[in-house]
């Protein structure tokens, strides 16, 4: 089955058009080394900083705070890794939270292996952490704080201003993984006083492969790939001009159209949203319903199972995901889920369904027109629902 | 991670889904936290399986396994039915993906609970049939 309507842009997005028109020639005409001499690599170099002012602008930085990378994991390993050894002196503590991507929490696993303390701060059912809670945490041995700017399963956003202001009253780096963020929400890194932020470009319509962090002039993070002085030295390798002149034009025009993306993108949420809830019964909305992103909904239907329900809508030409733990590729279910508090049961049953500028109003009315008989077809083969509504009579 | 088409096929129009009322036997196997739940029926006259029927909550592998094994032992007599393994449901399925393989643990579960049900309600013993596992994770140990 071919996929006709894609809504899991939260795992990625095509190539905007515009996008790859402006990268084409990188590949074939303008395929010098950045760091060569002659005349086309000057062509590589022109653009390539001309990306990074594009990146920077997309979130009010400077130019020289922007360091590419090969996406969002290495923004983020390089981040964690980079911000302990280099304030080794001060300390070895992080503050970060339960529900960050895996490439924060795999990389916060290996620090505490190697000597390192980490405070995971719970969030409350919306997904939130408590600004009260962070405070506390904080120790004098404290080198860095690390909180998602938007979670890429339930879509909730954080109190990042307030984090920033926290973390900055305790002279405690601040870093945040913006790679849901980035692009889709307003982001002011002066105004919000972080110090370091990861951003992906995949997720808003540039290749894949190319990322970006944001390192505040006069914070030192010691890089994780060595090998040549490119990026300052921050990040060697033979930089990715083709990723890095997509990320700059797809961060520029989703800043631009942001205002009526998100207007469109919330209208649609919503209308998914309420439709499901109203429609199919025990279900729940997992995230905050205001303070998420624009594009994502995520809902649980008690008694039945993720993956089930995502082949059938597959073979409705419907792509989605879920934090099921047949999807997961472990036994267990979303940590996510589980830290806003979810049963097993329920956290099994969610729904991840997330849009972008392309999505439709007749995409969402034939979802909404679907699921319903999807979901119960389900739960007619279930067991636990067998069970539920005979203790209910 | 892909599925066979017999897996897609057995998912999306799986056989035998239902209750037995009265059945000669009852199995329910797993548990919500590895989130596969199967619940496995069957109807037993003079020593054979007339009918099975299951319910279960699970992945698609979960469903294909649960409609393959109970297809497999519809018209086989007990001791034909206690070889149908987690293996031969697999091997009828054409394969499972590896991190797919506990589902057709628990179909094999599932089954021996029916028919261990059925022995205990009968009063009868049968050879090679131990009592049903309750905790699944042991299950996963042993892959």
């Amino acid at each position: 089955m071919k996929t006709k309507l894609y809504f899991d842009n939260a795992a990625t997005t095509p190539v905007r058009e515009e996008v790859l028109q402006e990268i084409l020639p990188y590949f074939r005409e303008h395929y010098g080394n950045a760091s060569s001499v002659y005349a086309i690599a000057k062509e590589s170099k022109k653009a390539l900083e001309k990306a990074r002012a594009q990146v920077a602008a997309a979130i009010n930085a400077q130019p020289e705070e922007i360091y590419f990378t090969a996406g969002g994991s290495e923004s983020d390993n390089t981040a964690l890794r980079g911000v302990v050894e280099a304030y080794a002196s001060k300390g070895n503590h992080i503050i970060t939270t339960k529900i960050e991507h895996h490439a924060i929490l795999h990389t916060a696993e290996y620090l505490e292996k190697h000597g390192a303390e980490v405070t995971y701060l719970n969030v409350d059912e919306y997904g939130k952490i408590s600004l009260e809670e962070l405070e506390k945490a904080i120790r004098p041995e404290t080198v860095l704080i690390s909180v998602m700017f938007a979670n890429n399963e339930i879509g909730t956003i954080q109190p990042i201003k307030e984090i920033g202001e926290i973390a900055r009253k305790h002279g405690v780096v601040f870093h945040t993984d913006a790679v849901q963020a980035v692009g889709h929400v307003p982001i002011d890194v002066e105004k919000m006083n972080i110090d370091l932020l990861s951003m992906s470009g995949h997720k808003l319509g540039a290749p894949k492969g190319i990322g970006a962090l944001y390192i505040r002039k006069g914070i030192k993070v010691e890089p994780l790939i060595f090998g040549g002085a490119q990026e300052k030295k921050q990040r060697a390798g033979t930089e990715n001009i083709p990723g890095i002149v997509g990320i700059g034009k797809a961060a520029e025009l989703a800043v631009a159209e942001m205002e009526g993306t998100t207007a469109k993108l919330v209208a649609l949420r919503d209308k998914l949203i309420n439709g499901i809830l109203e429609t199919i019964p025990y279900s729940r909305l997992n995230g905050h319903p205001t303070d998420r992103l624009p594009g994502n909904c995520n809902i649980s239907f008690s008694y039945i199972e993720g993956e089930s329900l995502l082949l059938l809508l597959d073979a409705l030409g419907i792509a989605a995901s879920s934090g099921s733990a047949c999807t997961s590729g472990s036994l267990d279910p979303s940590h996510v889920l589980m830290a806003i508090g979810l049963p097993h049961e329920t956290a099994h049953g969610s729904l991840r369904l997330t849009m972008d500028r392309d999505n439709t109003e007749e995409e969402v009315d034939f979802i909404l027109e679907k699921l319903p008989g999807i979901v119960q077809r389900l739960r007619d083969m279930s067991p636990v629902y067998e069970d539920a509504m005979k203790a209910n009579k | 991670m892909e599925y066979s088409e017999k897996v897609m096929d057995h998912f999306m129009n799986p056989r035998n889904v239902g209750e037995i009322e009265n059945a000669s036997g009852v199995g329910q196997v797993g548990n919500m936290k590895c989130g596969d739940i199967m619940k496995v029926y069957l109807q037993i006259e003079d020593g054979k399986i007339v009918d099975a029927k299951f319910k279960t909550f699970g992945c698609g592998a979960a469903v294909a396994t649960s409609s393959m094994a109970t297809e497999l032992v519809k018209g086989k007599t007990i001791q034909e039915a206690l070889e149908v393994t987690n293996k031969a449901v697999m091997e009828a399925l054409d394969g499972l993906p590896p991190v797919k393989v506990h589902c057709s643990c628990l179909a094999e579960e599932a089954l021996h609970a029916a028919l261990w049900d059925y022995a205990q309600k009968n009063n009868i013993t049968i050879d090679g049939l131990k009592p049903p596992v309750n905790d699944v994770d042991e299950l996963h140990h042993h892959e």
